[in-house]
């Protein structure tokens, strides 16, 4: 998973002007300034190859995972009720619970009172991001969490796809991925915002996210057909 | 073959079939017609294609004879215990309520002259575009000894179904330390994998539930798909259980005897409680009777999947030779999408696009533990071309074989739904 810089460029050749404070801020999220602030996370919580629970449960695969359903962890009855009432581990929930995590879940028992710096909370929530890639969640929940992690080249993110050709190309999608977007094992693409979409198969034609199958079918994607694809996936009902 | 009847009635026929072309297909009247002949993953999916980017605009009409079908992958996982039978088969409702006509009858003969398919029921159905899709059959007299009267005695359980039943009943029968046999294809064959998957099937029913059980294969071929990652399962999960004979030691050399339940391997004669036998295939029979096959199958363009021999006349999945592209249902499902893209560019002067082809191959050598194969495809001239390719490592962690497992099964939803609508 890539982990580099976000380009600016690309938000402004989007319209994403960023004349909000915090899409200024995500423009120059940094994992590695992100990793010196897990530091105070570490005496608890693991991440990375190997992780483990400890006093609190690892936090491999965090994005898009609902919140409190690991295996092998005793979670607080009040994390269990939000996970039971729907709450998903995205950049924004992240966001809201690393401020002050009991404001999102009143009995956590994660003795931490909260990050107060939006910059250090993006860091750290880009840290995580590059955590979350594997086999089992293509294409990975929040592909481009905060922003977008990627140096696609903006003249490739602009390319209107062609949904007619995209239907077409969708045949090769569709034996494993469902049009109906229902999800047995192999996630929905239905749906998936255009621009996520194509910087996650760039990911894949890159080699940049690891799974084999996606990496040999996005490999021999040229941009107008992965652009095809996005659009076509974009516009498709899920039933 | 119907190459001399042809050429002696073709005007008779061809004016015969304009005279009752009326009153057989009322219904489609006016509009170009297609005819799938075969229901699993080349023809069901070619059939549901055709008719959901025409919107009507053609007449679609999918001649398959079973009621349910049960497709062959996943049907070792039934061998297993993994799936009930009821998991792998499908009906053909959605098919039909999306306006395609679905006649469950057999083809027994096609006129490429007069474009037409006769069923067994007597009805003729004509043609603008013929689709054949008809999986495999077996070469007569492939292994000595066997034939298809043999069938309930040493099941091939190759076309799943009441084969796979069969064959299930006898591993759950056999006795206690019994001897499994498998007598393995020779190449080209539906699936390459597929005897091995069943293999490892076969084994984890027997840890379960027989563990002194033993199991020969005898295999005509020095090396099999997927090997390394069935060798190294099998010396995990069944240390000592399976014995692979290949052609280096006479695995090739085989006769049966289902009277007296004996396999006979390279001269020595051994007693076998069920006995698998895996023939040598050939393209489903309605091929070789419209006259579109060269040998054993039915030669395709690389482009299109049209019959090399016939512009009007398209072969799908196992039956066709195409070049680099394995017989399996994912190849099968992929060229179905091709070729319908093509009929109906020829049909209603849609766009066409190029072709592209993909395959990828699971199986699951014990619980959990899952591997993949495939590869990318596009045509050249000669064939169909092999672009890119992957298959699992030897080694892999249990994490990533159950998320493979897992991901088969996704598969699996994912194709039956894109099958069967």
């Amino acid at each position: 998973m890539t982990v580099g810089p976000r380009a600016l460029p690309f938000a402004l050749a989007a319209g994403v002007l960023p004349c909000v404070v915090t899409a200024t801020l995500a423009e120059e999220a940094d994992p590695e300034a992100g990793k010196k602030v897990f530091e105070s996370c570490s005496d608890c919580h693991e991440v990375g190859k190997g992780a483990e629970h400890g006093i609190g449960p690892h936090l491999n695969g965090l994005f898009g995972r609902r919140a409190a359903t690991q295996e092998g962890f005793a979670y607080s009855e009040s994390f269990k009720r939000a996970g039971a009432g729907g709450l998903e581990w995205h950049a924004d929930t992240l966001d809201v619970y690393l401020e002050k995590p009991t404001a999102l879940v009143s009995g956590t028992r994660m003795s931490f009172d909260g990050l107060k710096d939006p910059q250090q909370r993006l860091d750290l929530i880009a840290y995580l991001r590059g955590f979350s890639d594997n086999p089992r969640d293509i294409p990975e929940a929040d592909p481009t969490s905060q922003g977008t992690d990627h140096d696609l080249d903006p003249e490739i993110l602009a390319l209107k796809g062609d949904p007619e050709y995209g239907e077409y190309l969708s045949g090769e999608c569709v034996a494993c991925h469902q049009t109906g977007g229902a999800n047995d094992g192999i996630p929905s693409i239905v749906q998936w915002p255009e621009e996520d979409f194509v910087v996650a198969m760039h990911a894949y034609k890159n080699k940049q996210r690891n799974h084999p199958v996606m990496q040999m079918v996005a490999g021999r994607l040229s941009d107008e057909e992965i652009a095809a694809l996005a659009a076509y996936f974009g516009q498709l009902t899920k039933e | 073959m119907t190459l001399d009847r042809r050429t002696f009635l073709g005007t008779t026929a061809a004016m015969a079939t304009t005279l009752a072309a009326p009153m057989v297909l009322a219904q489609g009247a006016g509009k170009p017609r297609v005819v799938v002949i075969g229901g699993g993953a080349g023809g069901a999916t070619a059939a549901r294609y055709i008719a959901k980017d025409s919107d009507g605009a053609i007449d679609v009409t999918l001649v398959e004879p079973t009621r349910t079908y049960f497709t062959c992958f996943f049907s070792n996982l039934y061998l297993g215990g993994f799936k009930e039978i009821s998991d792998i088969g499908h009906t053909y409702g959605n098919l039909a309520a999306a306006g395609i006509n679905v006649l469950h009858d057999w083809a027994v003969d096609v006129d490429r002259d007069a474009k037409t398919v006769t069923l067994a029921s007597g009805t003729t159905l004509p043609y603008d575009k013929l689709i054949l899709s008809p999986g495999i059959d077996f070469v007569d007299g492939a292994v000595e000894g066997w034939s298809v009267e043999a069938q309930n005695a040493m099941p091939h359980a190759y076309k799943a179904g009441s084969q796979s039943e069969l064959l299930r009943a006898q591993l759950e029968a056999m006795p206690e330390g019994g001897t499994f046999a498998m007598v393995a294809p020779p190449n080209p064959y539906r699936c390459p994998p597929g005897p091995y998957e069943r293999v490892s099937m076969v084994a984890h029913f027997m840890k379960e539930n027989n563990p002194t059980a033993k199991i020969i294969v005898a295999d005509p071929k020095p090396q099999f798909s997927k090997m390394a990652l069935f060798q190294e399962g099998w010396n995990k999960h069944y240390p000592g259980v399976i014995d692979w004979i290949g052609e280096e030691f006479g695995g090739g050399n085989v006769s049966v005897d289902p009277a007296n339940m004996t396999v006979t391997i390279d001269g020595e004669e051994t007693q076998v409680d069920v006995c698998n036998v895996i023939p040598a295939q050939k393209a489903g029979r309605i091929a070789e009777m419209a006259g579109v096959t060269d040998g054993n199958w039915a030669p395709v363009n690389p482009a299109d999947m049209s019959a090399r021999s016939d512009a009007d006349v398209y072969v799908l999945g196992d039956a066709a030779e195409q070049g680099d592209m394995p017989k399996s249902g994912f190849s099968a499902n992929s060229q179905a999408k091709v070729c319908a893209n093509a009929v109906r560019g020829a049909l209603t002067g849609s766009k066409v696009f190029p072709a592209k082809y993909s395959n990828t191959c699971w199986s699951l050598i014990a619980t959990d533990d899952g591997v993949k194969v495939g590869a990318t495809y596009e045509p050249t001239e000669e064939k169909i071309a092999s672009v890119d390719s992957f298959i699992s490592e030897t080694g892999e962690d249990s994490a990533l074989r159950k998320a493979t497992y897992e991901e088969s099964e996704g598969w699996y939803t994912g194709i039956t739904t894109d099958m069967f609508g």
